[in-house]
C-alpha cells in the first residue's frame, strides 16, 4: 500500500505492507532511536508522537500514519541534547536503551502541561518503564529542566 | 504474530458494515490487543476516516465516537465535571498516557473485556452503544449480547442527575485492576457495577432498597446503609480466582470498594 | 583528585539520551538472517522424530537445524572464569527438552515472516515424560532432569546429576544445635523467594558474522565477551581462536547476560552457512527462557542472648536451579557467606544447601547473587528474633553489626572486616528516616497505617582469588592516551569511572583519554563486568598501569633531558628535573628528539629543566625503542565488602491491604564512590528492583510448568508511580585495597528492600509475610487472620 506521511518533517511517499506496525517501519525508515522493550505495549520505548500525540509506535499500524506528522527522537536532535544533557548531569541515562520514548514522552508531557508537579509528572510518564534508574534520577532531571527553563523564560522578559 | 492481508479505510459505515460480514474480516480499534493476537486477518477495517473520533455534547447526551481515544475521554472536562472526575479515575491506571493514546472506547466497549475499567464505569451511567444495524441498545445489554457483525459507532451517555464514584483496586498502580467498582445514583437510582471479579462487569441492582434515599439519612444510619449494602454485594457478586488475586480476596474487596465507593457518593451532589 | 568522587557526566551519555544507533541491532546490517528457535511446549519431552523438510523448503528460509546438527559435546552458558563451577549440562539442541521453552529446532531465513512460516511447518513428535516441578520433591525424585552419561561437573560441588543435585554442601563452625539451646530467645522460620527477571530493557540479542579470515565475528549484548568466546569455541566445538567477540553498548543486563543466553543461535547459523545471522529475543523468550534469579527457600533458625547478641545461625537453602545448571553451584553460596557474616558475634553457625534441578526455565545470575535471597531470610529472621525479645530492629543491629576489624563470620573472603562503617550507615539512616518517632508505626487515619522496616546488607568487591580485570594504557603521539579495557559498561558508567581513576593517576583531562570496549582480538583479558568486581579489580589495573605508564613517561623524559629517571617528576604535562637532588646533569634538554620543545621559554625562565608530554609522546614515534604503553592485570586475594543500611517506610490500606513504599532511605558504604552521581543511581535503581522483588515481581507456573507471568503485562515491573521517595546517602570508609580507597556497589544496593519492607509491613500490620512478594492479598488476607486470632483469644 502506498502513504504519503510526514517524518520529522520530510513528506514522504512510502510502500508498505497492511500489517506492517510503525515501529518496525521507522526503524527500516533508519530512525533506530525508536526501540521495542515488549510485544504487549507496556513499556513505552517505542513512543513517538503522531501529530504531536505520544503513542506506542508499536501499537500502530504504518498505514495508519497516512496524512499525519510523526516524529521520533532522530527529528528533535537539539531538544534532545537540551533536556538530555540534565538527563545526563544525574547519571540518570545509564543503559540509554529507554531514553528515546521517554525523553519523547517528557516533550509530550511539557507540550500538555506546562508546569508539571512530580504527582502530575510520574502520572505521565507511568507508561515508561525503566529497571535501571529506579525512576528517582529521571524526575530529577525534570524538575531541574523546569526550573532552567522557567529561569530562561523569566530572562527573557 | 498478526495477519493482514487488506486494509481498508471505509468511507462510510455502510461499506464497513458489508466489509464486516466476512468472518475473517476485522473492525479495527487502537490495535493494543488486536495486535497481540496471531491470526489472520482478511479485511482489516479502519473507521478512523469517519470523524467518529470526538466527544460532541448534546443537550441532553454526550456522544462519544468509537475511535476517540481513552486520553480524549480521561482529559475531557464536561465528562469529568458530568462524572465528579470519575472519567479520569477510571482511565488514569490504564498502562500509560501512550497506550491511552491509542486504546480506543469504541475498542473496549465492544471487546467486552472481564478487566475492563472502562465498562465498569460505562455500565454505571445511563449508558448506550448505537450499532449501525441494531440501533441504540443499552448497554446493560449490549454486554451480555452475543458478539455479532455489527458496526459499533458512538458510545451515549445520556445526562440523566448522576452521582458517581469509581474506585480500583490493583496490585501496582498501572497494572489491570483486581476488581472495579462503581457506584452510581442515576436518577435517583442506586446502582453499582463491580468489574474484574474477574469476570465481566455485571451490575447490583438495590433490590432491597438498602440505599434508598440513603443521602438523606443522618450520618450514622447511612453508615449503616451503606454496610448493609456492602455485604449484601460481597455476598451476591460471584467472584473468581486467576493470576492476580483469589476468590476470597475479591469478594473482600468487594465489600470494602463497594462501601468505599457508597461513602463517596454520599457527599455529592447530581450532576447533570 | 580532581575527577574522582565527582559527579562526572557519562562519556557516552550525550551519544545515549540522543538516541544514536549503538546497539546490537542497531549496528547489525540489515542483510542479516533472522535466527528464531522452535520452543518445547512440555516440560520434559524427547524428540520422537522431528521432520523439517516442509519447513526447509519454505521460500527464504536458509537452514533449520535440529538435534542431530548440533555438535555432541556439553557445555555450560555460565559466564564463569574456567573451569567454570557450573556443570556441562548443554548442548545447542538436545534431543531431551527440560522445560517449558527449552530449543527444539534453530530456523533462519531471509525474512522474519518466512521463518515464522516454517517453524509452524516442522512437525514433532514429542514422547512426553512427568516433569518435576516441585523442588521439595527434586532431589533423589526417580524422574532425572539430566539421566545423560556425559553430564559432567567440572569442579566438585557437590552434584550429583543421577540426584537431580546440581550443588550439595554443609559448613558448619562450632555446634549450633547446643548453641541455639542455650540461646535466651530463638526463631525458626522459612523465607521463600521467586525466580525473578532481571527484565533489562534491551532482550537478549546477538549479530554473527565471518570475516575475511574466516573467523566467527560475533557482536552481542553481553556482560562477558571473554566468557563467551570460550563457550562458543566449547557449543562449536572449534578453536576459540576462531572466535572474536564485541559488545557495543548494552541496554542493561543486572547478571542476564552473564550467561550467554542467546549467542550459540546465531553463532551455529553463521559458522555453518557462512551468512550473517541474528537473533533478538522477543519479551516473551526473555522471560521464559532466559536467566532469571534462583528462587530460594530458606530456613533460618536464629538465636540470641539476653542482651540480644546473636550467637547461632543456622541457615539451610533449597535452590532452584531449574533445566540448566547456570550459576546454581555458586549463586547458592551467597546466600549464607553473605547473611550470616552480618552478625559479627556470632559463635557457632551451620550453612547447607541444596541446588535442585527441575523442569523449569533455568536460573542464572542477577544482581545480588544469592545474597539477596539470603539476606532476606535472614535479615527477616533477625527482624522476627527482636520483636521476640522487644527489642528496637535497630537496637539489635547496632549491638551485632559488622564492624571495622571485626569479624566476619562465614565470609571466607575477608576473616575480619577490612574497612566498615555500617555502624555510621546506621545511625544516619535512623536520623534521615526518623526512626524513633516512626517506629514501629503511626496510624494516619482513614484506615491506613505507616510501618517502617530496617535491614542491613553486604555484598562482595569481586570474587576472592578469581576475577581478573585488566587495563592497557598508552600514550598516543598526540599526547592523549588510550585506555584499553576488557571490561563490560552495561549503562552502569565503568567505561567512564575507569577514565576518572586514569585522569587523576595521570594528572591529565578526561577529555585526553580515549577508552574503548570489548573486543576480544584487542581488549586485555577481564572476566567481564559481575560479581560487583569492576570498579575494585579493573579500577585496581588501571591505577597500576598509570603508575607503569608514568614510569615510562618519566624514563623516556628522564633520557631525553640527560638525567637519572628517579630524578624526575611528572605533573601530566611535563616531565621536569628535580634541582634539589643534583645539579651536575646536562643543560640541553630543548634539543632532544631534535625538535624544538614547546614550553621552552617557559622552561627557561621558571629555571628548571623539563620537556612536555607532547614532546616525549612525539619522541615516543621517531626513533625510540621504549614502549610507552603498559597493561595490569589484577585480581585480589580478598573480597571486601561494602556495606548499607535500608529503611523503608510503607503505607498499608488495612482493608484492601494494599501496600507502597512511601520512602525508602539507604546509606551505603562503597568506600571512595569514584563517580558520586553513577553511585547515587545505581543505589536508586538497585533498590528500585528491590522494591519490585518484595512487593510486585511474582511467577506462577501452570501445574505442565508453564510460565503465565511471560510478558511485561503479567510480570509487573514497578513503574514510577509505584516507587515512593528513595533517598540515598553515603557514609564511606576506605578500602586500603581499593582503587582510590573503593569497593562495589553495583549488586549491594539490591539486598535491602526485601527484609526492610517485609519488616515495615510487619511493624505497620502485625501481619509477617515470609513469602515474596507482598502482595495486598496477603497482607490484608494476613490481617484478617490475626484479627480472627485475637477475637478468638479474646473470647
Amino acid at each position: 500500500m502506498k502513504i504519503s506521511f510526514w517524518l520529522n518533517g520530510v513528506y514522504r511517499h512510502e510502500e508498505v505492507e497492511p500489517d506492517v506496525m510503525l515501529l518496525d517501519f521507522l526503524r527500516d525508515k533508519g530512525c533506530l532511536s525508536v526501540k521495542r522493550g515488549c510485544e504487549t505495549a507496556n513499556c513505552g520505548l517505542c513512543t513517538v508522537l503522531v501529530n504531536d500525540k505520544p503513542v506506542l509506535s508499536c501499537s500502530v499500524l504504518a498505514v495508519r500514519v497516512e496524512g499525519r506528522k510523526v516524529v521520533t527522537m532522530e527529528g528533535m536532535q537539539r531538544e534532545a541534547q537540551e533536556f538530555g544533557s540534565f538527563l545526563a548531569d544525574e547519571g540518570a541515562e545509564q543503559c540509554g536503551f529507554c531514553n528515546p520514548g521517554f525523553i519523547m514522552n517528557v516533550f509530550a508531557m511539557l507540550k500538555e502541561i506546562k508546569n508539571p508537579d512530580e504527582e502530575q509528572i510520574k502520572e505521565y510518564l507511568a507508561g515508561n518503564l525503566c529497571r535501571c534508574s529506579g525512576f528517582v534520577g529521571q524526575t530529577r532531571s525534570i524538575l531541574k529542566f523546569l526550573r532552567y527553563k522557567k529561569a530562561q523564560e523569566g530572562g527573557a522578559e | 504474530m498478526l495477519k493482514i492481508r487488506s486494509y481498508e479505510k471505509v468511507k462510510s459505515v455502510a461499506e464497513a458494515y458489508e466489509l464486516n460480514q466476512k468472518k475473517t474480516a476485522c473492525v479495527l480499534g487502537g490495535m493494543v490487543w488486536l495486535k497481540m493476537s496471531s491470526r489472520t486477518v482478511s479485511t482489516a477495517i479502519d473507521l478512523s476516516g469517519l470523524g467518529l473520533d470526538t466527544v460532541q455534547e448534546l443537550e441532553d447526551e454526550f456522544v462519544i465516537g468509537c475511535m476517540t481515544p481513552l486520553r480524549d475521554i480521561e482529559t475531557d472536562e464536561r465528562l469529568n465535571d458530568y462524572t465528579h472526575g470519575a472519567v479520569k479515575e477510571c482511565l488514569r491506571h490504564i498502562v500509560g498516557v501512550q497506550f491511552r493514546n491509542c486504546a480506543t472506547i469504541g475498542g473496549s466497549i465492544y471487546s467486552r473485556f472481564g478487566f475492563s475499567d472502562v465498562l465498569t464505569l460505562f455500565l454505571a451511567m445511563d449508558t448506550y452503544v448505537e450499532l449501525y444495524k441494531a440501533g441504540r441498545v443499552p448497554l446493560h445489554e449490549f454486554v451480555n449480547m452475543e458478539k455479532d457483525r455489527d458496526i459499533l459507532m458512538n458510545v451515549i451517555i445520556k445526562k440523566t442527575p448522576l452521582a458517581i464514584a469509581y474506585l480500583s483496586q490493583r496490585n501496582s498502580e498501572t497494572d489491570f485492576p483486581v476488581l472495579t467498582c462503581a457506584a452510581a445514583y442515576v436518577n435517583g437510582e442506586a446502582r453499582t457495577v463491580i468489574g474484574a471479579r474477574p469476570a465481566r462487569a455485571m451490575i447490583i441492582e438495590d433490590k432491597k432498597q438498602l440505599l434508598k434515599d440513603f443521602r438523606d439519612m443522618g450520618k450514622k444510619k447511612r453508615s449503616e446503609a451503606i454496610l448493609s449494602f456492602a455485604d449484601y454485594a460481597a455476598g451476591h457478586v460471584p467472584t473468581g480466582s486467576n493470576m492476580r488475586a483469589s476468590q476470597e480476596y475479591r469478594s473482600l474487596l468487594v465489600r470494602v470498594l463497594t462501601k468505599r465507593a457508597w461513602e463517596a457518593v454520599g457527599g455529592m451532589k447530581d450532576e447533570d | 583528585m580532581k575527577y574522582v568522587n565527582q559527579p562526572i557526566r557519562k562519556t557516552d551519555a550525550m551519544a545515549l539520551v540522543t538516541g544514536k544507533p549503538v546497539y546490537t541491532d542497531d549496528l547489525a546490517p540489515k542483510d542479516c538472517l533472522i535466527v528464531k528457535v522452535l520452543r518445547s511446549p512440555y516440560a520434559n519431552a524427547w524428540v520422537e522424530e522431528i521432520k523439517t523438510g516442509n519447513a526447509a523448503q519454505t521460500s527464504g528460509i536458509v537452514c533449520v537445524l535440529t538435534y542431530k546438527d548440533v555438535p555432541k559435546k556439553r557445555f555450560t552458558l555460565a559466564g564463569q572464569t574456567y573451569p567454570e563451577l557450573s556443570p556441562y549440562d548443554r548442548l545447542i539442541l538436545d534431543r531431551h527438552l527440560r522445560f517449558v521453552g527449552d530449543a527444539v529446532a534453530i530456523v533462519a531465513g531471509e525474512t522474519e515472516q518466512a521463518v515464522d512460516k516454517a517453524l509452524k511447518r516442522i512437525k514433532v513428535k514429542y514422547r512426553v515424560e512427568a516433569p518435576v516441578l516441585d523442588i521439595h520433591k527434586a532431589k533423589d525424585n526417580p524422574i532425572l532432569v539430566h539421566p545423560e552419561d556425559d553430564w559432567e561437573a567440572k569442579v566438585p560441588v557437590g552434584a550429583d546429576n543421577k540426584r537431580n543435585l546440581c550443588a550439595s554442601n554443609i559448613e558448619e563452625k562450632g555446634d549450633v544445635d547446643a548453641l541455639l539451646a542455650s540461646c535466651r530467645y530463638t526463631v525458626d522460620y522459612t523465607y521463600r523467594t521467586r525466580p525473578n527477571q532481571q527484565t533489562m530493557m534491551e532482550t537478549f540479542r546477538t549479530y554473527c558474522h565471518i570475516d575475511h579470515f574466516g573467523r566467527l565475528n560475533v557482536m552481542s549484548s553481553t556482560q562477558i565477551p571473554f566468557h563467551v568466546k570460550r563457550i562458543l569455541g566449547n557449543a562449536l566445538d572449534i578453536p576459540a581462536s576462531k572466535i572474536r567477540v564485541v559488545k557495543p553498548r548494552i541496554g542493561g543486563g543486572f547478571g542476564a547476560k552473564q550467561t550467554a543466553v542467546c549467542e550459540i543461535y546465531p553463532a551455529i547459523v553463521t559458522w555453518l552457512t557462512k551468512r550473517p545471522s541474528k537473533i533478538v529475543y522477543s519479551r516473551y523468550e526473555s522471560m521464559i527462557c532466559s536467566s532469571p534469579r534462583h528462587e530460594m527457600e530458606i530456613r533460618v533458625r536464629a538465636g540470641a542472648d539476653e542482651n540480644g547478641i546473636v550467637k547461632a545461625l543456622d541457615v539451610y537453602t533449597l535452590s532452584n536451579g531449574g533445566a540448566y545448571g547456570e550459576h546454581s553451584p555458586t549463586t547458592v553460596g551467597l546466600s549464607g557467606h553473605k547473611s550470616i557474616a552480618l552478625y559479627r558475634h556470632t559463635e557457632a553457625y551451620r550453612f547447607a544447601y541444596d541446588v535442585v534441578y527441575t523442569n523449569v526455565q533455568a536460573s542464572g545470575a542477577y544482581r545480588g547473587y544469592g545474597a539477596t535471597q539470603g539476606i532476606y531470610a535472614v535479615e527477616s529472621a533477625v527482624n522476627e528474633l527482636a520483636a521476640k525479645m522487644g527489642m528496637d530492629p535497630v537496637k539489635i543491629r547496632e549491638l551485632n553489626m559488622p564492624m571495622e576489624g571485626e569479624p566476619l563470620p562465614a565470609y571466607g573472603d575477608c576473616p575480619t572486616a577490612p574497612s566498615c562503617s555500617m555502624d555510621r550507615c546506621l545511625a544516619k539512616a535512623k536520623e534521615m528516616m526518623d526512626w524513633d518517632a516512626k517506629y514501629p508505626f503511626r496510624d494516619m487515619g482513614n484506615g491506613k497505617v505507616r510501618g517502617v522496616g530496617v535491614a542491613m546488607g553486604m555484598q562482595g568487591s569481586s570474587i576472592a582469588g578469581v576475577d581478573v580485570g585488566s587495563a592497557e594504557l598508552k600514550l598516543n603521539e598526540d599526547g592523549s592516551y588510550t585506555l584499553g579495557l576488557g571490561c563490560t559498561d552495561m549503562g552502569t558508567g565503568c567505561d567512564t569511572i575507569l577514565v576518572q581513576m586514569a585522569a587523576d593517576c595521570l594528572d591529565t583531562k578526561m577529555e585526553n583519554i580515549v577508552a574503548f570496549g570489548v573486543d576480544t582480538d584487542i581488549s586485555p583479558y577481564d572476566s567481564g563486568s559481575y560479581a560487583s568486581a569492576t570498579t575494585y579489580t579493573t579500577g585496581n589495573a588501571v591505577v597500576q598501569a598509570c603508575a607503569d605508564l608514568r614510569e615510562k613517561i618519566c624514563g623516556l623524559g628522564a633520557s631525553m633531558l640527560g638525567v637519572d629517571a628517579d630524578k624526575v617528576d611528572f605533573d601530566g604535562e611535563y616531565v621536569s628535573y628535580r634541582e634539589t637532588a643534583d645539579s651536575e646533569t646536562s643543560d640541553n634538554c630543548e634539543v632532544v628528539g631534535g625538535r624544538e620543545a614547546a614550553g621552552k621559554n617557559e622552561a627557561e625562565d621558571s629555571g628548571t629543566k623539563r620537556v612536555s608530554l607532547k614532546d616525549i609522546a612525539i619522541k615516543g614515534t621517531c626513533g625510540n625503542s621504549r614502549e610507552l604503553q603498559v597493561t595490569r592485570t589484577y585480581s585480589s586475594p580478598i573480597s571486601p565488602p561494602p556495606f548499607m543500611v535500608g529503611m523503608a517506610e510503607v503505607e498499608v490500606d488495612k482493608e484492601t491491604g494494599k501496600t507502597q513504599v512511601v520512602d525508602y532511605v539507604a546509606v551505603v558504604d562503597c568506600g571512595t564512590p569514584i563517580n558520586t552521581n553513577l553511585a547515587r543511581v545505581q543505589t536508586e535503581g538497585g533498590i528500585a528492583q528491590g522494591i519490585g522483588m518484595a512487593l510486585y515481581e511474582d511467577v506462577q507456573y501452570s501445574d505442565k510448568g508453564v510460565i503465565r507471568n511471560n510478558s511485561f503485562m503479567q510480570y509487573k515491573i514497578p513503574s514510577r508511580q509505584d516507587i515512593g521517595d528513595i533517598r540515598v546517602e553515603f557514609e564511606c570508609s576506605y578500602e586500603e585495597s581499593g582503587p582510590f580507597g573503593a569497593k562495589s556497589i553495583g549488586e549491594l544496593v539490591i539486598d535491602t528492600p526485601c527484609p526492610a519492607v517485609a519488616d515495615a509491613v510487619y511493624n505497620a500490620t502485625g501481619v509477617r509475610v515470609r513469602e515474596l512478594p507482598i502482595t495486598p492479598e496477603k497482607v490484608a488476607m494476613g490481617i484478617l487472620k490475626k484479627e480472627a486470632g485475637e477475637q478468638e483469644s479474646n473470647a
